[in-house]
């Protein structure tokens, strides 16, 4: 009898435990930050970056990187479109008919990326003017039609919004790295601070490494460049991380 | 402008790829053979050779700054330019869906060929590119939109086309496994656009505007200049005293 009695006591207990492993797994699942979320965050960071794993965004990266500042602006307004973008797809995914999506799409990323516009032009002029027509270009980068299609139509809101977050900034560091490497060789500046030293007419008036007869590289400010150092990232980052190797 | 000479500088000096870099996912992705890099390219030309007029009349008779006075006076103060982006993504959009329409109709085997890459058109930075570069040039009749539109087609239909020839051959050769595939193609074209650099000293007959410098890198090079040669000269003349 009370081996028996013992045995639905554990029964019983196994089950609670498994009740109470069921409750934390879902209460898991809808914590903000599970591990899932924030896989979402940190994958396209490295394992999955949009430009140089995914192949997308690359048009309008690259010509604004001769400088630092409008790389950081444009990365924050491709950050804003993507995660608002998916969000706004995200909520409307039941009822976009299937034929359309596409026009869809592209009119609520246009209406985005004219409030980026008007923002910029309202607070930050000159980089506006620096960024020219590549604000406009962001409705046809292809990191945001490509989540909106491979993530947002099939996802719900809050995942959809860090997967924008995630891949805006995936984005971001690219560009941040292209935009430091050029501004610093190129023009020995880093948003506008002399880094290596002041260039003065003569080497007498120069001071740090100028002063050792350094020269600015002016290759690095033309646009062939980034593309070259891209390349150099990528392989940096293939030869890190062997899996991302491609076979042809 | 002289038409000849637009036509030459969108090809060659103002390449939509390797001077903008506009089109680079499509230009990357569908490189991989010289067959559906002509298909792609082709449909550029073509939907790049509509749209830029096109657009070029929605924005001269809509969406300028006063550019409804063709309606009434009342209208002279309007300026709409702020919808540019959409009205222009709008008819990029609707475009590719017609011609992918017509094309499915007449002609399903190049359809099929083209598959996927037909509607991602509608999203290739060098067609909205084409747009907006128009807008920033104030061209003085539908004939240069058309002429630029063709142009710049062409000219991403020879980059894609050169990029894919290369590649096939480069299937061959013995590349560092980590820089295979994007990494190899990244600087391949990057060694592209610094041969397409030379083409910038052309000057055909016709006044050059001068005006006209939108990229940020060759607003660089003209800021460098002067530069540079200040210095030079004060070398010399440090060295002559």
């Amino acid at each position: 009898m009370s081996e028996q009695k013992k045995e639905i006591k554990t029964k019983e207990e196994k089950k609670k435990e498994e009740m109470i492993l069921f409750l934390s797994k879902s209460e898991e699942k809808e914590a903000f930050l599970s591990r899932a979320n924030r896989k979402l965050l940190t994958d396209p960071l490295n394992d999955d970056n949009p430009i140089t794993v995914q192949m997308l965004g690359i048009c309008s990266a690259l010509a604004i990187t001769v400088q630092l500042r409008p790389a950081i602006v444009m990365s924050l307004a491709v950050i804003f479109v993507t995660a608002m973008g998916n969000v706004v797809i995200s909520l409307l995914r039941n009822l976009i008919p299937n034929r359309i999506r596409i026009i869809v799409q592209l009119v609520v990323v246009a209406s985005l990326v004219i409030v980026v516009d008007q923002v910029l032009k309202a607070f930050l002029y000159d980089v506006s003017k620096q960024l020219s027509i590549f604000i406009g270009l962001i409705i046809t980068n292809c990191i945001i039609m490509g989540r909106l299609e491979a993530f947002a139509l099939g996802n719900k809101p809050w995942k959809s919004f860090l997967d924008g977050i995630g891949n805006g900034a995936g984005y971001g560091i690219i560009l941040i790295i292209v935009a430091f490497f050029r501004e610093l060789l190129g023009s020995g500046k880093l948003l506008g601070y002399e880094i290596l030293g002041h260039k003065g007419l003569t080497l007498a008036d120069s001071t740090g490494l100028y002063a050792l007869g350094y020269e600015n590289n002016g290759f690095f400010l033309l646009s062939p460049m980034a593309l070259i150092i891209v390349g150099l990232v990528i392989w940096y980052q293939r030869s890190r991380n062997r899996k991302l190797i491609e076979e042809s | 402008m002289d038409l000849l000479n637009l036509f030459v500088k969108s090809i060659f000096i103002e390449n939509m790829i390797f001077a903008y870099f506009l089109g680079m996912c499509s230009y990357l992705a569908v490189s991989k053979t010289v067959k559906t890099a002509v298909g792609l390219g082709a449909t550029v030309i073509f939907v790049l050779l509509i749209t830029v007029p096109l657009n070029y009349l929605i924005d001269t008779y809509l969406l300028q700054p006063g550019a409804l006075r063709w309606l009434s006076e009342d209208y002279a103060n309007i300026d709409l330019s702020f919808l540019s982006y959409i009205m222009f993504i709008a008819v990029i959009a609707s475009m590719v869906q017609l011609v992918e329409m017509v094309v499915e109709k007449f002609s399903p085997a190049l359809y099929g060929s083209l598959g996927i890459f037909l509607p991602l058109i509608a999203v290739n930075c060098s067609i909205l590119g084409g747009s907006l570069f128009m807008q920033q040039k104030d061209f003085t009749g539908i004939t240069e939109a058309i002429v630029y539109g063709g142009g710049s087609g062409i000219g991403w239909f020879l980059a894609i086309l050169a990029i894919a020839a290369i590649r096939e051959k480069i299937a061959y050769s013995n590349v560092p496994a980590p820089l295979k595939g994007l990494g190899i193609t990244f600087i391949i074209t990057g060694l592209m656009a610094i041969g397409f650099m030379s083409f910038m000293g052309i000057k055909l007959e016709g006044n050059e505007d001068t005006k006209e410098k939108t990229t940020a890198s060759t607003i660089q090079i003209e800021k460098n200049k002067p530069d540079s040669k200040t210095v030079e000269v004060t070398l010399n003349k440090t060295k002559n005293e």
